[in-house]
């Protein structure tokens, strides 16, 4: 039995900042868990650059981004094991891992983070009736081909989902010699950020269709080609709108999903909605001394983020450490109305705030020139004007102690778009 | 003649919608900007439009068969093309480390592409 003060569940970028941020705290007793052969998880191979613009005012990278938080991981003599894949975390917080060296691993730990990051949504989690042959990807698994491995998924491209990584991929696979036929979207709008779809779709000449979705794809050995239609309102492909498009490779860009089997198994409740665990405002989970940053908490369109959401897990799990509690106990519900989706944080305690909260929340449509408004009870505190929101891009308002002191009754806080 | 051209800002992943107002082909204002760098894209946008180029390059010898690279600063963007096509053949000796310029001058544009990832020899 090998025990710890601090384990970090994931080596990735959430899972670095988390393990600095406690360390910089005085927690020397920490171990990183991480199952690639590589620290840095999914930035090793986002390649393309706009990384780090708010973390380190430059603009870098996914790999050169990585390396920072991974030098310094190395300069701290923060302990990690790679290849090393954690099976279970119970609710006592002990870990089962295991790794080709060591064998099975049994860890004890005094607190968790959870950083294990995301997955994409695969064919299987949308139904694409049709052939299965080869050249089906998701766009991370073709990322992964081109800009780790140095292979061509395919020659003639259709993207499902105009999501980020679809459309980098969208300009990758151009760059490369691929020729991009179009990007599909469901939905009569973006999930992706402006800047990716100026820079990767429009600067390119490929052509963007928005409220379409791919409904057939042929090709029994190999993808020969995909049927797309427009669909109605309520997502329904319209008849007579189909359109059969010549292509030897399909990729997928139709969602990510955070990655909680562990945290489920660890008696961690999760929200239906983001699909990560249900935390408190020093992100700990239902679980006492079990927290949770990054893309395993809430999927997020910026590693910029990340890093801040995991300087503040690993900053809280420090606390935990050296005898801090953060009970749930008189805290103020935040509810989420009116074309908010959700919220992280999903409660307040005031007792455990040392300066502010950052409520971080996405919308469920767009919205152009309209408020973004918090509610202490009936009383509205931020009426924050907005020239546009749309669900693609994650938006915070900052809830200050003084805020939580003026309304020291509140029961509940409510964010709403108005 | 003053015309207004909408942007988006692509300086940060904000995606600022820009309106630049120009006149005889000179740009007399940029709006809708939340800093300095929406003003300076603006106006390169509208005149000399630039994007640094990220893509890969074999390595030979290393844990990983290619390397990330990126142009230094931004380059014209009609060079795009002519930078990945001089990048196609290239193949560079592990160990790499971010930084090391893999080509000089890449395209005439007196940029250089630099490696942007470190990879050890095998």
């Amino acid at each position: 039995m090998l025990n710890y003060d601090i384990v970090i569940i994931g080596g990735g970028p959430a899972g670095l900042a988390a393990a600095i941020k406690a360390k910089e705290e005085g927690i020397d007793n920490i171990l990183i868990l991480e199952r690639d052969s590589v620290l840095g998880g999914i930035l090793n191979q986002c390649i393309h650059n706009g990384f780090g613009l708010h973390t380190f005012k430059e603009e870098l990278t996914g790999p050169e981004y990585a390396q920072r938080f991974i030098d310094k991981v190395i300069d701290m003599e923060i302990p990690y094991k790679l290849n090393t894949m954690v099976i279970n975390i119970n609710s006592d917080k002990t870990i089962i891992a295991v790794n080709e060296e060591e064998g099975l691993l049994e860890i004890n730990a005094k607190a968790i983070v959870l950083a294990m990051g995301c997955r994409e949504r695969p064919r299987g989690a949308i139904n694409i009736p049709g052939d299965r042959g080869a050249g089906i990807f998701t766009a991370g698994t073709a990322q992964k081909f081109v800009n780790i491995d140095g292979l061509m998924p395919g020659r003639e491209v259709v993207v499902l989902g105009s999501g980020d990584i679809g459309l980098i991929m969208a300009r990758r696979m151009t760059l490369e010699g691929a020729k991009v036929k179009a990007v599909v979207e469901l939905m009569p709008y973006s999930s992706g950020l402006k800047r990716n779809i100026v820079q990767c779709l429009d600067d390119f000449n490929i052509p963007l269709k928005f409220s379409h979705t791919v409904i057939n794809i042929k090709g029994k050995y190999r993808v020969e080609g995909v049927t797309i239609a427009k669909v109605d309102k309520n997502r329904k492909p319209i008849k007579g709108t189909e359109e059969y498009i010549k292509c030897d490779t399909l990729l997928l860009s139709v969602g990510l999903i955070p990655e909680n089997e562990l945290s489920r198994n660890a008696g961690i409740m999760l929200s239906n909605i983001t699909g990560g665990p249900i935390v408190n405002e020093s992100l700990q989970t239902n679980v006492e001394g079990v927290f949770a940053c990054g893309n395993v908490l809430h999927v997020h369109d910026l590693v910029d983020f990340v890093t801040i959401e995991s300087y503040n897990a690993g900053k809280s799990a420090a606390r935990y450490i050296k005898g801090q509690r953060f009970s749930n106990e008189g805290s103020i519900k935040i509810e989420a109305k009116d074309g908010v989706r959700y919220t992280v944080p999903k409660s307040i305690n005031i007792d455990n705030v040392e300066k502010m909260v950052q409520l971080r929340f996405r919308v469920s449509n767009v919205y152009k020139n309209s408020h973004v408004s918090v509610y202490f009870d009936d009383i509205k505190e931020i009426y924050k004007k907005k020239k546009i929101l749309t669900p693609g891009e994650m938006e915070t308002v900052i809830i200050t102690n003084e805020m939580l002191k003026k309304y020291m009754d509140t029961r509940k806080i409510t964010v709403r778009i108005e | 003649m003053s015309d207004k051209l909408e942007l988006t800002c692509i300086g940060c992943p904000m995606g600022c919608q820009l309106e630049v107002e120009i006149e005889n082909k000179k740009i007399i204002k940029v709006k809708g900007n939340s800093c300095i760098r929406g003003e300076i894209y603006a106006k390169k946008e509208c005149t000399n439009p630039t994007r640094i180029v990220t893509s890969s390059v074999c390595v030979e010898n290393g844990v990983i068969d290619v390397v990330s690279v990126k142009t230094e600063k931004d380059v014209p963007k009609n060079k795009i093309f002519k930078v990945i096509d001089e990048l196609k053949d290239v193949a560079i000796k592990a160990p790499v480390k971010i930084g090391d310029i893999i080509v000089e001058n890449v395209a005439n544009t007196s940029v250089n592409v630099v490696a942007t990832k470190n990879v050890k020899a095998r």
